[in-house]
């Protein structure tokens, strides 16, 4: 039947708020990756073996597993233990935590990397040692690692697609919603993927910001 | 047993790694005002010394006191903690690779710890930030990153962060190691102003004529003891042991 693309100004308001959820999720699940991968790199480092332990279980759990089982289990499984989420509260966490493991391995990988003498300088001054890290360490080893941590944001963002399978009307549902209808694959899959790499552009530029910002503090 | 302390009292100081003991019972003074240098060959345990005085490298025997207080004095962890931390506002220290934070401005660097561990408010921070920076001459660089800055400009900054908490002691390792020749003198001239503000001062150098020209005192340590100490005057020109001799041969010989 050929290709059509006028039909498509008819379903851009579907595709527009796909995107808009898209979108949403994606920043949601980054900073959720972004603090979580923070807080367990400290755990992972820091934290008494008591804590630790169980957490590498978490983190096996989150790394060695399917985001797809995780989203799943998050969604459907936790209901039976009387946690009911909405599906895209659910997508955001299964998102944010699975990002956050892999963040948390650069972090960690990054605060080892920090001058020794960075800390002895910040415990010289009188700070303890939390103060040291939350102030002087953490805040670098973040910095050196915003270019890897970008490119795990990207992947969020393709993965972001996966939430679908609970539900929630994100774009590439959107997408098949309408192809559902119009029977014209080619044309919406390649509206969505042009809205994905739309998408994708923002992150980069914002990336691109960051790091100008922080090329001085080096 | 309440003995009179010096300003900074050093007693029997001994640390091992290991087989290796880096320290043999070093006892040394320092009166408040006073400033001493150490010198020594490489490996003799100048910056093990220096480091143990604010615990950054524990003693494995042996008191450092400050002010009539034990710096390394025994107590449960977390009391220790508070203690020492409280201990190491009260002295300075300078690195000789600066150590500044990078992430931070000069100014922030300054600021951080005062406003971190006094309670300092934003003007009060920015005053003491521009009074330590003018002290050393940096005042105009107020707003730049370390990374901005050269390796003598970096270390005036550095030590108008450790100046920035008033320190009763300050601590120098080697602070112009790391220079390039036409920046020492800089450093220098900034030191030279806290000797003359009565800083009390101890200062691990490798160059000589600088600790002749500053210091009240000199101490040639080798192997993890104090082979000789006192004026300098006297252990530059007339040093009694054999080791310092030929140290100081090797040394004065070498720099000029
Ligand atoms: N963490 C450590 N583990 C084992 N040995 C150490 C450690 N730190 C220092 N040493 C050893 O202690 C000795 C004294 O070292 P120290 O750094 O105090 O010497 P220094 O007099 O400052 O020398 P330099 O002039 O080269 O700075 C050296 O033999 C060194 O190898
Ligand atoms: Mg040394």
């Amino acid at each position: 039947m050929g290709l059509d693309f006028s039909i498509v100004p008819k379903y851009m308001d579907i595709i527009l708020l796909g995107c808009a959820w898209t979108l949403g999720i994606t920043v949601a699940a980054a900073l959720l990756s972004f603090v979580g991968g923070i807080v367990f790199a400290v755990i992972a480092l820091y934290a008494p073996w008591i804590i630790r332990q169980p957490f590498r279980l978490v983190e096996w759990v989150f790394m060695g597993t399917p985001l797809l089982l995780q989203l799943f289990l998050i969604y459907f499984g936790l209901v039976q233990i009387g946690i009911d989420l909405p599906a895209f509260v659910a997508g955001i966490i299964g998102l944010g935590l699975h990002f956050a493991v892999y963040n948390s391995e650069l972090i960690q990988t990054a605060i080892l990397a920090v001058d020794k003498g960075q800390m002895e300088a910040a415990r010289t001054l009188g700070l303890s040692r939390g103060q040291a890290l939350r102030k002087v360490v953490i805040p670098q080893a973040v910095r050196d690692v915003i270019p890897p941590i970008g490119n795990n944001m990207i992947a969020l963002l393709k993965d972001s697609a996966l939430v679908s399978v609970i539900g929630v009307s994100e774009l590439t549902l959107s997408a098949q919603r309408i192809i559902g209808k119009t029977y014209r694959p080619f044309e919406f899959y390649v509206l969505a993927a042009a809205f994905y790499y739309v998408i994708n552009l923002g992150m980069e530029w914002v990336q691109r910001r960051i790091e100008r910002r922080i090329s001085l503090s080096r | 047993m309440t003995d009179q302390t010096a300003f900074v009292d050093i007693r029997h100081a001994q640390k091992s790694y290991g087989a290796l003991e880096v320290l043999k019972d070093i006892s040394l003074t320092v009166e408040q005002g006073q400033i001493v240098a150490i010198i020594g060959p490489s490996g003799s345990g100048k910056s093990t010394l220096l480091r143990a005085i604010n615990d950054l490298d524990a003693l494995t025997g042996g008191e450092i006191w400050l002010d009539g207080v034990q710096v390394n004095k025994s107590l449960p962890h977390r009391q220790y903690e508070k203690h020492i931390n409280e201990m190491r506002q009260q002295i300075g220290m300078v690195f000789q690779h600066f150590n500044l934070f990078p992430h931070l401005t000069v100014r922030e660097n300054v600021t951080m710890a005062p406003t971190l561990l006094k309670g300092l408010s934003k003007d009060a921070a920015e005053q003491l930030a521009r009074e330590q920076l003018d002290h050393v001459g940096m005042l105009d660089r107020i707003d730049y990153y370390p990374s901005q800055l050269s390796g003598g400009q970096k270390q005036r900054v550095a030590i108008a962060r450790a100046l920035a908490m008033k320190p009763k002691l300050m601590l120098f390792d080697e602070a112009t190691s790391a220079l390039d020749p036409e920046l020492v003198d800089e450093v220098n001239q900034v030191m030279k102003k806290l000797a003359e503000d009565q800083m009390t001062m101890i200062i691990v150098t490798h160059e000589m004529d600088f600790a002749a020209a500053v210091c009240d005192r000199v101490l040639f340590m080798d192997q993890g003891v104090v082979v000789e100490e006192g004026p300098p005057e006297v252990v530059f020109r007339n040093p009694t042991q054999q080791r310092t001799k030929e140290f100081l041969r090797k040394h004065l010989a070498g720099a000029k």
